[in-house]
């Protein structure tokens, strides 16, 4: 990916707003963006969600597909995040194997939906051993507008909650829903000079120094964590990110669960 | 980060399996300037992790699409050997490792003066010769010394090390079956001048209550690993001196 250069006005523009605690959407600094889905939108996934976080639009597709169990964990299903910044998606990605940014994103996803066991897995067991179900998580950037990581764990979560296990096309029942016991959000802040703004959207994205995206389960309780960016966060923000972390996940929660 | 073995992590005195304490870390080892073509260089054990990492740069910067006009770059390429795990790790690079050399750049970009090296690159190897859980921390620890050994200007060192969860306790600097077994694992490293947070991850299931107390034992247990970086410098550097003067006679 080729870096963007953002105009100096515009850069100073944005910063006099947030002086004064005022973005250029006119959002609060905690606001996320109106979220907007549909899932089964595609016929050929077992499951799909179709996202949109403002201008921010994703596609999620599950695949799965019976396959061998790992030694360690013979009875257990096996769950694969994949994530692609396609070229359609802005004049800076690039085509190609997916490069750091992929692979981050659709690690910190992957963390988020393993760690907070929201798939259960244990129950994805065909045959201990032999043959379990293999759950493809994969994710294709539509339109980048900031702040994919949300918007790709919100979709990823819409996705697996409607999935079906294609049980029937292989002869072995009924189709059943995926086990899923939870629904972990993932809240992503942006630091900007000394402020920590949620959700922030591309031109934010594009003057921030450092990123935190944290996941809570629906206890509260925080399940993975990812600070990046070349910038640094204090613990006092850590502190913020934590708190707005479970106080925006209750709210999104209520939008897609 | 399985969260349940039959294995007693923590037992009822709160001693874990290699004899600490909750609080405790595992004993470190830190040698500036052990590679001879490096430009600059540090081994590093914590506990069962060996870690060597060197330094090149700054220098050309290849690909040189790559060059930033106005600052050098940190190109961090962090790599597990295969004999380091008790499987076979296939060699080169996989997912993992790609988003923990990116994790690292980006770490060190908080404290090396790259604005004095224009479209320079600084180049980052760290090698894993052996794992036991908390590799990204040692890896991190020991490149921001060798990074001081290569002389390069930097505001601060980085001193790394995680905190976690295992049998219900929070603990400190997890060993390979904690981190295997145990509930959480959050690798944190700061600028110890400052106390920023430039690296935090975290996996696992804590509350807020636990993931306090165990980044207090992380920041605390993170500056005593800052001493240890500078006492490792000072050694190298006195090494040095004595030798000049050798050869001045």
């Amino acid at each position: 990916m080729s870096d963007y250069i953002m105009s100096q006005i515009k850069r100073d523009h944005l910063l006099n707003l947030l002086a004064d605690g005022r973005r250029a959407d006119s959002r609060r600094l905690d606001e996320p963006r109106k979220i907007t889905f549909e899932t089964g939108v595609i016929e050929s996934a077992d499951g799909s969600c179709h996202l949109r976080l403002g201008d921010t639009e994703v596609m999620a597709g599950i695949k799965i597909i019976p396959g061998t169990p790992y030694m360690d964990a013979p009875a257990d299903g096996v769950i694969t995040t994949g994530a692609e910044l396609i070229p359609m998606a802005h004049p800076t990605f690039e085509s190609g194997p997916p490069d750091e940014n992929a692979i981050e994103l659709a690690r910190v996803v992957d963390r988020g939906i393993r760690e907070s066991g929201m798939i259960d897995v244990k129950k994805l067991c065909i045959k201990e051993g032999e043959q379990i179900w293999m759950v493809y998580i994969d994710i294709y950037a539509l339109n980048w507008d900031g702040n994919l990581f949300d918007a790709a764990n919100y979709a990823a979560v819409c996705a697996l909650k409607t999935a079906m296990v294609p049980n029937k096309q292989y002869g072995f029942g009924d189709d059943m829903p995926l086990p899923i016991t939870c629904l972990p959000i993932s809240v992503t802040e942006a630091k900007i000079g000394n402020d920590l703004i949620v959700d922030p959207n591309f031109d934010e994205e594009a003057i921030s120094s450092a990123r935190m995206t944290v996941t809570t389960d629906d206890n509260g309780n925080f399940r993975a964590m990812q600070k990046g960016g070349k910038g640094s966060i204090t613990r006092g923000d850590l502190s913020l990110c934590l708190d707005r972390a479970v106080e925006i996940g209750k709210q999104i929660r209520t939008i897609i669960g | 980060m399985s969260g349940h073995t039959d294995m007693t992590l923590v037992n009822d005195e709160g001693i874990r399996i290699d004899g600490r304490r909750c609080d405790e870390k595992r004993p470190i080892k830190i040698e500036a300037g052990v590679l001879k073509n490096a430009d600059g260089s540090c081994y590093l054990e914590i506990g069962k992790n060996k870690v060597l990492c060197a330094v090149y740069g700054p220098r050309e910067c290849r690909p040189r699409h790559l060059q930033d006009p106005t600052k050098a770059i940190i190109q961090c390429k962090y790599n597990m050997e295969t004999y380091s795990v008790s499987d076979r790790k296939r060699p080169g690079t996989d997912r993992r490792s790609v988003e923990i050399s990116k994790l690292i750049s980006e770490a060190l970009s908080n404290v090396v003066q790259v604005e004095l090296f224009p479209r320079a690159s600084i180049d980052v190897y760290i090698e894993i010769l052996q794992a036991n859980a908390g590799t990204r921390c040692a890896g991190l620890t020991a490149a921001s010394v060798a990074l001081a050994d290569a002389g390069i200007p930097m505001r601060d060192l980085i001193p790394a090390i995680a905190c976690g969860k295992a049998d219900n306790h929070v603990v400190l600097d997890l060993n390979k079956e904690e981190d295997n077994f145990g509930q959480a694992d959050v690798p944190l490293a700061i600028v110890p001048s400052t106390d920023e947070i430039v690296l935090l991850q975290m996996d696992g299931n804590m509350t807020r209550e636990e993931l306090d107390h165990g980044l207090d034992m992380a920041f605390g247990a993170a500056h005593e690993v800052y001493d240890m970086q500078k006492a490792a410098l000072k050694k190298r550097y006195s090494e040095i001196e004595k030798k000049e003067g050798a050869t001045d006679e």
